[in-house]
């Protein structure tokens, strides 16, 4: 075979390659917890790489980003952090009903920048060894709303009230806390766990008893009810692979519920 | 429905700052607008242009380097906790130093200005007349200046009170401390309380709007006895 | 006393400006010279406005600048008066006055507020400011606020080019008054030659940065080899005395060192001391006494100075009548026809002579 029917065959076999593909390659845009960033930055090239589907992911607390779907935010999935604002999506018409499921349980961590600060309990908050605790804004965030049920929990809401420092969601105090502003924040483990290798601090990870479960809601919104890039979305979520990943990133999985 | 303890807070809150942030700048700005309305040295364009840099750069710059620096290690923050004052993120005094830096240009150029249009003939003139460099500063200088420095008064003010992005930064949000009222009419739409919200912002629109109209006013009298 | 003494050199864009003056501790001594000769910057490096490093300024006995010493400007006692007014526009006009006699010590005050008032015209002025002004009337007030410094030397610097020509008008008869009291040095820069023949007694000619020639205002007028005697309205000014009026003819006399003049009537006293002024062209020879002619002032002179005029068919000759100097514009061909020469007495006809009141 002379060259030019080469470069002629592979091209032809380049054009069929991309005809397989989904007859229609389209662009999701979802609503994601801050919390949940760099796990799903992880996951994105995989899933477009997969399907062919481009995802435009949109970071902020649970909240605000639920304020603006509210407002008509034209997002096909939310992720959120807690599952109560799934409910409100449903109830007011946004959500789809019955799309939702858990795809991850956080966990809460107390962080510390200062390797030998935190010495894996919660002794320290009950010291006088810092200034300042970050925490996200509970009102909108729901590690934040977590973080002082956990200090309720122990009895230190009251005295520790004044040192506290809200961040705009929790990636703003994940960055209090790592640029040494604050000494301590509540963070939640997935992002200390994908933290640079050599800035781990010292940490004490919140036992789960401490407050209310971080169960993490993923829902179909109305805007995206008749996507297929949506719902494959949705299933890549739920899938074992993803399942693996996301308890290594820090993440515990629900057992599979029934949908 | 009226405001809330924690609204009336804000706006305390913020007046205190806006009013310290001029303050402060008066004083900083007018020897620095005097020096680059007068001096010929060759640091002046640079100087100027690090002035200026507030007005074209993102807030969340100024804020992004300022948590930086005020942290513990940061020039700034190791500065500050070796005087044993802590890191000034999430204080009100890191606000004020903030915001005396994100409103410089504003009230630096309007004083410059002013300075550089009374030109250098009535100074001369103070001088034949027997006023010595000082002299000639307070009784020559600053009353032509003095619609310059309204003006300066006035932005500076104002800007202070609009800020956000720089004090969303470094803030922390700390009730009566660093929650200014940008921050709480932020807080309030996001957890969809639009009902104070709007009150929080509206009072703000009306309270600039009163304060820019009285300005303007007293400044027309001023303009008057200009030749 | 307070004699001025002035070495100024300082380079002055295409020139240099080198000059060595002296101005007497009474008197209008007028700077003057073409645009860009180095009056302006001859002043300013006087009142220590503009540096001169290595010149010599003394006024008195105060030394203001020599060598290494520079007192600055608000430390001389000098007065400046700038050719724009330039009022301060946030004071009243009382305000601008009192700017300077506020900064004086008390004891070394050496003129009176109410004074400095009246000889300038200003008390229905005092409230007023700056911008409700005439251009002539904010002039005045610069003068005023000059003068309340008690200066040892007065200074001014084109005071009436920025004004129009009536403003002028009004002022001048009161700068005349001022410095026939004042009791310092004016040093005073003009290019206007009105001005100068109106107010100076002496004269100071600047060329390109240099001093061309100094001295008694009417020398300097009258020199055939300096560049004034042949302007177009070159001609000598001369201080007259009102002797009488002549009612039945509607004359004046006027009594001057060379002789007596006639002229139209004046509204000026008997008595009045006044300057006259008499044009090179107005001015003709005869050798003899003329009989019958109806020219009224014929006087006695000697000439003391010929030279070429610029155009060439006239020259300009000089002459003294007994001290005072006048300037006669002839043509070559009468001058050569008569014989004219250095140190002939002839008489001088004076067609025409203005009151410069």
């Amino acid at each position: 075979m002379n060259s030019s029917l080469r470069i002629l065959l592979r091209s032809l076999l380049g054009a069929l390659l991309v005809l397989a593909l989904p007859l229609r390659a389209e662009e999701l845009r979802l609503a994601v917890a801050s919390n949940f960033t760099a796990a799903f930055q992880q996951l994105a090239p995989r899933f477009e790489q997969a399907t062919g589907h481009r995802l435009k992911p949109s970071f902020g607390s649970t909240g605000k980003l639920y304020a603006q779907i509210r407002q008509g935010a034209p997002f096909e999935i939310l992720l959120a952090a807690d599952d109560q604002h799934g409910k409100l999506l449903i109830e007011s018409g946004l959500g789809v009903p019955g799309s939702e499921f858990i795809y991850a349980v956080g966990r809460l961590v107390l962080w510390s920048a200062q390797p030998e600060l935190v010495g894996g309990s919660h002794e320290i908050l009950a010291s006088e060894r810092f200034r300042r605790l970050a925490i996200a804004n509970p009102q909108t965030a729901p590690y934040g709303a977590a973080a002082i049920e956990t200090l309720e929990t122990l009895g230190l809401h009251e005295t520790l009230n004044s040192k506290l420092v809200r961040g705009e969601n929790i990636a703003q105090a994940l960055q209090f806390t790592y640029s040494g502003n604050a000494e301590l924040g509540f963070i939640a483990w997935a992002q200390l766990k994908a933290l640079p290798g050599k800035q781990q601090g010292s940490f004490w990870l919140v036992p789960e008893d401490l407050h209310e479960p971080i169960r993490q809601e993923a829902i179909l919104l109305r805007q995206g009810e008749d996507s297929q890039a949506a719902q494959a979305f949705l299933d890549f979520l739920q899938s074992p692979q993803t399942r693996a990943l996301l308890k290594e990133w820090g993440y515990d999985t629900p057992e599979a519920e029934p949908r | 429905m009226g405001l809330t303890e924690a609204d009336w807070q804000a706006v305390w809150l913020t007046l205190r700052l806006a009013t310290l942030t001029t303050l402060i700048l008066l004083v900083l700005a007018t020897p620095l607008a005097w020096w680059l309305a007068h001096t010929r040295s060759r640091l002046r364009h640079a100087i100027a242009a690090i002035v200026a840099l507030p007005l074209v750069l993102p807030p969340t710059v100024l804020g992004f380097y300022l948590l930086l620096l005020m942290g513990p290690n940061g020039p700034v923050g190791e500065l500050t906790q070796w005087l044993g004052i802590g890191t000034l993120a999430f204080t009100f005094t890191g606000l004020v130093i903030a915001s005396v830096l994100y409103s410089l240009p504003f009230a630096v150029q309007p004083l410059q200005n002013a300075f550089e249009s009374i030109g250098q003939r009535p100074f001369e003139v103070a001088a034949t007349l027997r006023a010595g460099p000082w002299d000639r500063f307070l009784s020559i200088a600053l009353p032509l200046a003095r619609p310059g420095l309204l003006t300066a008064c006035v932005l500076t003010f104002a800007h202070t009170i609009g800020e956000f992005g720089v004090i969303l930064m470094i803030g922390g949000n700390i009730p009566g401390e660093t929650k200014v009222l940008s921050i709480a009419i932020y807080d309030h739409v996001e957890t969809l309380e639009y009902g104070r919200a709007n009150l929080l912002a509206a009072g703000m629109l009306v309270f600039s709007f009163l304060v820019l109209l009285g300005v303007h006013l007293s400044n027309r009298r001023v303009r008057l006895y200009r030749l | 006393m307070n004699e001025l003494l002035a070495q100024i050199r300082t380079r002055l864009g295409a020139f240099e400006l080198d000059v060595e003056l002296s101005a007497p501790a009474q008197g209008v001594t007028a700077l003057f010279g073409r645009s860009g000769s180095g009056k302006t910057s001859l002043l300013r490096c006087i009142a220590g406005l503009q540096r001169a490093p290595g010149s010599r300024v003394q006024c008195g006995d105060e030394i203001w600048q020599q060598d290494a010493l520079f007192v600055p400007p608000h430390r001389r006692a000098i007065g400046y008066v700038f050719q724009e007014p330039s009022l301060f526009a946030h004071l009243t006009v009382r305000g601008n006055l009192e700017y300077g006699w506020k900064r004086v010590r008390p004891d070394e005050r050496r003129v009176r507020f109410e004074e400095v008032v009246a000889w300038l015209g200003l008390e229905a002025l005092l409230d007023r400011r700056p911008n409700q002004l005439s251009g002539g009337q904010r002039q005045r007030v610069a003068i005023g606020r000059a003068l309340l410094t008690s200066p040892r030397l007065l200074l001014m610097d084109e005071p009436l080019a920025s004004l129009d020509l009536e403003s002028k008008g009004e002022i001048l008869p009161y700068l005349e008054r001022l410095f026939a009291e004042l009791k310092m040095p004016v040093l005073y820069v003009s290019h206007a030659p009105a001005e100068v023949m109106r107010l100076a007694q002496r004269l100071i000619l600047l060329e390109e940065g240099k001093v061309r020639a100094a001295g008694e205002l009417n020398d300097l007028l009258t020199d055939p080899n300096l560049p004034l005697a042949h302007l177009d309205e070159a001609g000598a000014v001369i201080e007259a005395r009102v002797e009488e009026h002549d009612e039945e003819y509607h004359l004046t006399y006027l009594q001057t060192s060379g002789g007596r003049l006639t002229l139209s009537k004046s509204n000026l006293p008997v008595g009045a001391v006044s300057r006259v002024r008499v044009l090179a062209r107005d001015v003709s020879l005869t050798l003899t006494q003329p009989e019958q002619t109806s020219i009224s002032n014929i006087l006695p002179a000697r000439i003391v100075g010929i030279a070429e005029d610029r155009d060439p068919a006239q020259l300009l000759v000089q002459l003294d009548l007994a001290g005072s100097r006048l300037l006669s514009r002839i043509t070559r061909r009468s001058a050569a026809s008569l014989g004219i020469g250095v140190g002939m007495e002839v008489f001088a006809q004076v067609k025409s002579v203005a009151l410069m009141a």
